[in-house]
């Protein structure tokens, strides 16, 4: 029965983990290839041109594994989450299907244009297939954290007699506020990982020397964007999130902020290990009072340790949940950093001869997905151990008669299957990166083919 | 309102298997009538540009379902567990095959996603037309609401039946010939020349085992469930739908007798609805039967959500398809005609 349990909660937070590498990209690049189109239409300069169609490619590539990876997710609330798919589809039913009407329909109609449909439209046809691949990914996100949120804060429903959910205001569901700031915070989360890996992309061809132009388009567009971005994430809407955590789900920001006594004029820990026997934390790295003002706005605010809830209602894993939260936090404080000081020599003229901070900037792509991913276990890991939260717990929802034996086998298929995804996603990627923006270098047998370039 | 939601769950289905049912065929005939690289590329850019789309049927189809008949999502895919997942990592290669194929030169790499892509196709219509056997034929549902089927147990109809046995492997048979033919079509429609000759060719020798398997599953499923005859005997019109199947079939013979591609595509557009239609109208109102006892059986009476989201399911379910068809008209017009005659190098538009 725990074996069960376990093997249902590892299938699905492997895969879910492993798909939003991908979509994260994606939903971060689309706006940034929309902001480069824009500009090729206002200047008639064709390198902004040229610039969207080499993001266009790894647009591609990420996009199709976001297709694929993505597929599973939607079956597995039925075949390993049965119980919850049936006591809570006359809810969340909503906005899973609203995302295939809406948001799917229009990404998969508008991707095959975009992608390959430049000559058959016009420069301002062929913007709004990107703004509509764009519209339609960010709006599918949206449909997914409507789900998300509905499990972190219940809205707009009603139980019936036999403990099925039904959803009772259409509205009231999609404009959950806890939808709304998650939402906000997811996508500003993504914009960081687009704008990050195109930074990083320039910054690598200007410290090799080559396709230097795109290089400094990449770096432009993507710190210019970035610091934005890095600002938003903490503020507001890192903030307010926190907040309405506290609000909600205490005992999670008890546990994730590892505090285990309450406290009036509460410190926030920056580093230290949670021992959850003894309930300290070891080698503490404090700063005094914040966490009081951070939450409610003065230092002098008691904030609740988990000695206040019973244990039935703690996270389930405290450890993990607490360098979550702090990965995330952590990693979202040295971007503004990085961001900053990067738009700060943009802004002075000096960035493009600061290897320093090039190095830098380049080095810290793979950092955005690690904290993106750090923040959605943060979310998924402090609703433990409920799957609805308050009303459900996560062991009332996998599906009994999927036996432990089934799960591990299309656990470690999937696990196989990913890996060579994984392989041949960064395979191509390089593939393209290190063939470049610039028109021309397609090389004779790539000339050759007319149809898919 | 429990009518309309079970025919609007039939319609995605209807919708996905038409729709990417061509592509699926347009797979399996990729390694069988494509011999050079050129054209096999001429063959994936048939599909190219609509297969994610149509692909997105399923997804919709399946939110649909579990938008209005939570129950039946609930039970179906987890009962179907093993099966749905060799599904699941079909996809995955398929879309794979078709989509990074162009990024690589290289004749091994090639080699190799053209391999997934034709293999992955084959496998899933199979697959397909089985889980269309299972719902035919029942599951063992338990008091419950659930139940779990191994892939195979006897190869026997009985009350504790595998996913596969040899009732739902005559129909995925079925599956595997009609989406072969069905895509036979599309490529000869889509194409000129040497391509269009030999899936022309392809379509002539598929068209009669299409004929005799048809005939065998009709006969094969009214032998293990014959009280699938009811609605039909309650409501003699219905007898029209199998009548649109032969006519289907037969339209697909004089279409292509007479070199008319597009006809043969659409006759067999309506020979694969009619036939689904066929298949709902017998079993409804039941969604899954039990085998083991009538009174488990999942319908929709017991299985569907609550009349508040079916209200208003109707109303943004509605404008979500309707603008959803729009983009289909758009693109398919986009992409419309042959596709081999493209200038060099004007993208796979």
């Amino acid at each position: 029965m725990e074996d069960t349990l376990l093997i249902h909660r590892l299938h699905f937070a492997f895969t879910v983990t492993f798909h939003y590498l991908f979509p994260q990209l994606t939903m971060g690049l689309a706006p940034l290839i929309v902001v480069m189109k824009t500009m090729a239409l206002r200047t008639q300069n064709d390198i902004y041109n040229q610039a969207s169609r080499f993001w266009a490619k790894i647009f591609g590539i990420t996009f199709i594994m976001g297709v694929v990876t993505g597929i599973p997710m939607e079956f597995q609330f039925g075949t390993n989450w049965s119980q919850f798919a049936r006591l809570t589809g006359g809810v969340i039913g909503q906005p899973l299907v609203m995302e295939g009407v809406f948001a799917f329909f229009l990404e998969s109609a508008f991707l095959g244009l975009f992608l390959y449909g430049e000559k058959r439209l016009s420069p301002k046809g062929h913007w709004w297939a990107g703004f509509l691949v764009f519209a339609g990914s960010w709006l599918s996100g949206f449909f997914i954290i409507v789900t998300d949120a509905w499990m972190q804060h219940p809205v707009a429903f009603e139980r019936l007699a036999d403990g099925q959910f039904q959803v009772i205001s259409f509205w009231g569901l999609l404009m959950n506020p806890w939808a709304l700031l998650q939402y906000a915070h997811n996508m500003i989360g993504a914009v960081i990982t687009g704008t990050f890996v195109m930074a990083a992309v320039g910054a690598y061809y200007i410290l090799q020397g080559k396709f230097v132009e795109y290089g400094r388009v990449f770096l432009r567009v993507g710190v210019t964007g970035g610091v934005i971005a890095c600002i938003l994430a903490v503020f507001p809407t890192g903030d307010l999130h926190g907040k309405m955590l506290a609000k909600y789900q205490p005992v999670t920001t008890a546990a994730m902020e590892g505090l285990f006594k309450s406290e009036t004029g509460a410190p926030i820990v920056i580093l230290g290990q949670p021992d959850e026997e003894h309930e300290k934390i070891d080698n503490p790295l404090v700063v005094n009072k914040t966490l009081s003002f951070l939450i409610y706005g003065t230092t002098a605010a008691e904030v609740k340790g988990l000695n206040e809830f019973p244990k039935d209602q703690w996270p389930t894993n405290i450890p993990l949940l607490y360098y979550s939260y702090h990965i995330m936090a952590g990693l979202g404080s040295i971007f503004v950093a990085v961001m900053g000081i990067s738009a700060f020599l943009l802004w002075r003229r000096k960035l493009y001869e600061s290897r320093w901070i090039l190095w830098i900037v380049m080095l810290c792509a793979p950092l955005p997905y690690v904290a993106n991913t750090a923040g959605w276990m943060t979310a998924e890991i402090g609703r433990q151990p409920w799957l609805v939260y308050g009303l459900m717990r996560t062991s009332e929802g996998f599906s009994k008669y999927v036996h432990a034996g089934n799960g591990l086998f299309t656990l470690l298929g999937f696990m196989g299957l990913y890996t060579v995804l994984a392989i041949l996603f960064l395979y191509l990627v390089h593939h393209e990166v290190e063939h470049g923006p610039e028109p021309g270098a397609e090389g004779v047998l790539r000339t050759n083919q007319p149809m898919w370039h | 309102m429990l009518f309309v939601w079970f025919w609007l769950v039939a319609i995605m289905i209807a919708g996905y298997v038409v729709l990417d049912g061509f592509d699926l065929g347009a797979g399996i005939l990729h390694l069988v009538i494509a011999k050079t690289d050129q054209e096999r590329r001429t063959v994936i850019r048939t599909v190219g540009p609509v297969w994610d789309g149509n692909e997105v049927w399923l997804l919709a189809g399946g939110g649909t379902l579990y938008f209005a008949f939570p129950l039946l999502y609930a039970s179906a895919f987890s009962g179907f567990y093993l099966p749905l997942m060799i599904v699941l990592w079909l996809l995955i290669l398929r879309g794979i095959g078709i989509e990074l194929r162009m990024h690589l030169n290289s004749p091994v790499w090639r080699g190799l996603f053209d391999g997934c892509f034709a293999i992955s196709s084959l496998l899933l219509t199979v697959f397909y037309g089985a889980a269309l056997g299972n719902v035919v034929r029942g599951v063992p549902l338990q008091k419950d609401g659930y139940f779990f089927l191994p892939l195979w147990t006897n190869w026997n109809v009985g009350p504790q039946p595998g996913v596969l046995d040899w009732y739902t492997v005559i129909a995925g048979v079925v599956a595997l010939v009609a989406l072969t033919l069905h895509g036979a079509h599309y490529v000869a429609f889509k194409t000129s020349g040497e391509l269009n000759t030999r899936a022309r060719r392809v379509a002539g020798v598929l068209w009669p085992v299409l004929v005799l398997v048809t005939a065998a599953s009709l006969v094969a499923t009214l032998s293990i469930r014959p009280q699938l005859l009811a609605n039909y005997r309650s409501y003699p019109v219905l007898y029209l739908v199998p009548a649109a199947v032969v006519a289907g079939l037969a339209a697909m013979f004089f279409y292509r007798r007479k070199g008319n591609d597009l006809g043969a595509f659409l006759s067999s557009c309506v020979y694969l609805v009619f036939m689904l239609v066929g298949a709902a109208a017998a079993v409804y109102p039941n969604l899954l039967v039990s085998t083991t006892d009538p009174a488990l059986n999942i319908t929709v009476e017991n299985a569907h959500t609550g009349p508040y989201s079916l209200q208003v399911g109707l109303i943004f379910w509605g404008i979500g398809m309707a603008i959803a068809a729009g983009y289909f008209v758009f693109v398919y017009r986009m992409f419309r005609g042959k596709v081999g005659a493209a200038s060099e190098g004007s993208g796979y538009l």
